[in-house]
């Protein structure tokens, strides 16, 4: 997929790779451009403009970068290097469901570890890593705040407590169910 | 006539099915012809009854609990819009002996109130703060605040009223409030309730300091991990401008405090306030070399306020109260109250917001009831990953800033997690060391390397590789990420290695991996 001219339904799974090669289709490129022209009067507006790239796109491409250093009168690297700084933001596509475990001492108090190695079995991936048929991407987290009722999952932005392995496949079986 | 019901909308509470419920309620009533009205409130912080849903009936609010879809038929069988009795019925929930002995000053309406409703915070007393302060001037706010004796809640405990002081006597054309809504420590939930439970609390606070300061721009730093109170803090922004209390002219006072929300990206270290204000710029969350102060010096190079989330929601309770009222509670130095979080392990977990001074013991065991698992509490984490464990044979240590200093320990931000007696107190040391590695802003060596070393040491540890000298080399490590990292992180994630090792030594032994 070194082309990138795919529409945002086909965007890859998987990372491809080289940054170089990477361009956004036309689309993306305009999102970028208006997010861009959007925000950047705001004060200190880096953080927002990839927050709302990551929210659009599903994250923040290589491509962007130049796009977004170019709109805010950055050089690239502090842009890659803010990406690059922040857990947040992916450089790469999520798979279609992103899970995020808690592995926070007030979840490991409760099991947070036996459950996060059964997700890696149940799913078949590691920590950030994604499924092969591109639903679950699995991601550590370093506490959700919901410490009475651990251990907590975040399932595309829905928090979880008291996740028990069993639990764990049911809310796995739920999300698959969706569209 | 339409009865309300309320259902935590909070993200804890959601956690455990609270939606499921709420939506439940509503299907039900409807087949049956009731005429309800649902109240997403905030979390009243007794977690393990949770779903609580409460039915506002002529005799006050009465409690049921926990709640699940599948009990909702019977519930409304037993007429439970009345209050009616069910194996379920916990009576008034202020009653509950959690709640009876608790100080609730700062979380006074978290939980009570619709956190959506600008009317429903005034008619619960919300604002009278403002209005109070309005008829001061900036010096006696800032005197006031200074004599309530509050300290920064977000764990620094630095003295609010001097900080405020300091931004008050710069002069400058633009000054900041920012409000650090950054809770990452592990434990800790207190900033989340409120600013899902009760936000205009928060924003009241923010706007009266502003006022006092003269800051006319406010900012809150919030997590990434917190959608849900992203969304509560924008619909209680979006009506208090509605409502006139923010904007140009507050509450009439021909005075302006414009207030948005930004969101972090996933980085603990920007709960550090200068690794925050550079965060808020748009940079990566490097910490900046102190001083300048971020009071003299701050966001974009001018005077800042940063404070935690309950420091600045406290502010309303002493402006209507009063500081004399406000410096009553608590013991010592530690004026006022604190909401403490029970983590983890714990049978009722929760927030307990009490006056400083009473013991890790009663909250341990009169309002925790021990582990959730029924086996000994062997440690507890208080004040979050950078925190110290405190052992059994400490648990009669007093909450407060100075007595767990005295023990080596910190209070930081309130949290307290509970360990059993199956935990490897080894491994917990490891983690934090790791903990370390992954969230270290890379700008000082003791602590972009020092954590990274840690894990090695504490590895080869537990492998059985020269354990006297590496143990040694650990402890000669801790003392100089202590001593030379230039911020709290690297500074201070030797502690719960210091305190396991002290503590728990015989969690260090060489052991076979599985």
């Amino acid at each position: 997929m070194q082309t990138g001219l795919y529409k945002a339904s086909q965007r890859p799974r998987t990372y491809t790779g080289s940054l170089i090669m990477q361009t956004l289709n036309p689309g993306d490129t305009a999102t970028v451009r208006r997010i861009v022209s959007e925000l950047k009067g705001r004060p200190g507006p880096l953080l927002e403009v990839l927050h709302a790239v990551q929210d659009a796109l599903g994250y923040v491409p290589a491509a962007a970068v130049p796009l977004v250093a170019d709109g805010l009168n950055l050089s690239r690297a502090e842009v890659h290097g803010v990406v690059s700084f922040y857990h947040f933001f992916r450089e790469s596509p999520a798979g279609k469901h992103t899970i995020s475990l808690c592995q926070a001492e007030a979840c490991q108090s409760r099991g947070a570890e036996a459950l996060a190695d059964h997700a890696r079995r149940r799913l078949g991936v590691d920590f950030h890593g994604t499924t092969a048929d591109g639903r679950f991407t699995l991601e550590p987290i370093y506490c959700l705040g919901n410490c009475a009722c651990s251990p907590a999952a975040m399932i595309d932005g829905r928090l979880h407590g008291r996740v028990t392995p069993e639990r764990f496949d049911a809310l796995i079986a739920d999300e698959a169910q969706r569209p | 006539m339409t009865v309300r019901v309320y259902v935590p909308g909070d993200a804890g509470a959601t956690s455990v099915g609270a939606d499921e419920t709420a939506r439940a309620i509503g299907e039900e009533a409807a087949r049956r012809g009731a005429k309800i009205e649902v109240v997403r409130n905030g979390s009243r912080g007794a977690y393990w009854l949770e779903p609580l849903v409460e039915v506002a009936t002529a005799a006050g609010r009465i409690g049921y609990g926990p709640v699940t879809p599948a009990d909702v038929p019977a519930l409304f069988a037993a007429d439970f819009l009345e209050g009616g009795k069910h194996p379920l019925l916990l009576g008034p929930p202020d009653k509950l002996p959690w709640f009876a002995g608790q100080q609730r000053l700062t979380f006074e309406r978290v939980g009570i109130v619709d956190p959506a409703s600008v009317r429903d915070y005034v008619q619960h007393g919300g604002y009278q703060g403002l209005t109070r302060a309005l008829s001061m001037t900036g010096a006696q706010v800032v005197q006031a605040i200074t004599t309530s004796g509050l300290r920064g809640r977000g764990g620094a405990a630095f003295p609010t009223g001097i900080k405020w002081k300091t931004v008050l006597d710069q002069v400058s054309a633009q000054k900041y409030v920012t409000c650090n809504a950054d809770e990452g420590d592990s434990g800790t939930f207190s900033d989340r309730m409120l600013m899902e439970g009760d936000p205009f609390t928060l924003i009241e606070g923010m706007t009266i300091a502003g006022i006092a300061v003269g800051a006319t721009q406010g900012y809150i730093y919030l997590r990434a991990e917190y959608p849900h109170a992203h969304r509560a803090l924008k619909t209680a922004i979006a009506a208090a401008y509605q409502a006139h209390y923010l904007g140009p002219d507050v509450a009439g006072s021909g005075k302006r405090f414009d207030l948005e929300v930004r969101l972090g990206a996933g980085a603990y270290i920007c709960g550090e306030e200068t690794s925050m204000l550079e965060s808020l710029e748009g940079r990566r969350g490097e910490v900046r070399v102190r001083p300048p102060l971020p009071a003299i010096k701050g966001l974009f190079g001018q005077p800042t306020i940063v404070n935690n989330v309950v420091t600045l929601a406290s502010v309303p309770w002493i402006m209507v109260h009063g500081a004399e009222a406000y410096a009553t509670f608590g013991t010592g130095k530690s004026r006022g109250t604190l909401p403490i979080q029970l983590a983890g392990n714990i049978r009722r977990g929760g927030l307990v917001e009490r006056a400083f001074g009473l013991s890790l013991r009663e909250l341990l065991y009169d309002y925790g009831g021990g582990s959730a698992s029924g086996r000994p509490i062997r440690a507890v984490q208080v004040g979050g990953p950078l925190g110290a464990y405190v052992p059994a044979s400490q648990f009669d240590t007093a909450v407060d800033y100075e007595a767990l200093g005295g023990i080596g320990a910190l209070l930081g931000h309130g949290g307290i997690v509970v360990f059993d007696d199956t935990v490897d107190m080894a491994r917990m040391a490891r983690y934090a060391m790791e903990f370390c590695a992954i969230e270290s802003c890379g700008k000082c060596t003791p602590c972009r390397i020092g954590s990274t070393r840690g894990v090695e040491v504490i590895d080869r540890i537990l492998a059985g590789t020269d354990a006297e000298r590496n143990v040694q080399l650990l402890e000669q490590l801790c003392d100089t990420m202590v001593q030379g990292s230039l911020c709290g992180l690297g500074g201070m994630a030797p502690f719960p290695v210091q305190s396991a090792l002290r503590h728990f030594r015989e969690d260090f032994r060489a052991r076979t991996r599985q």
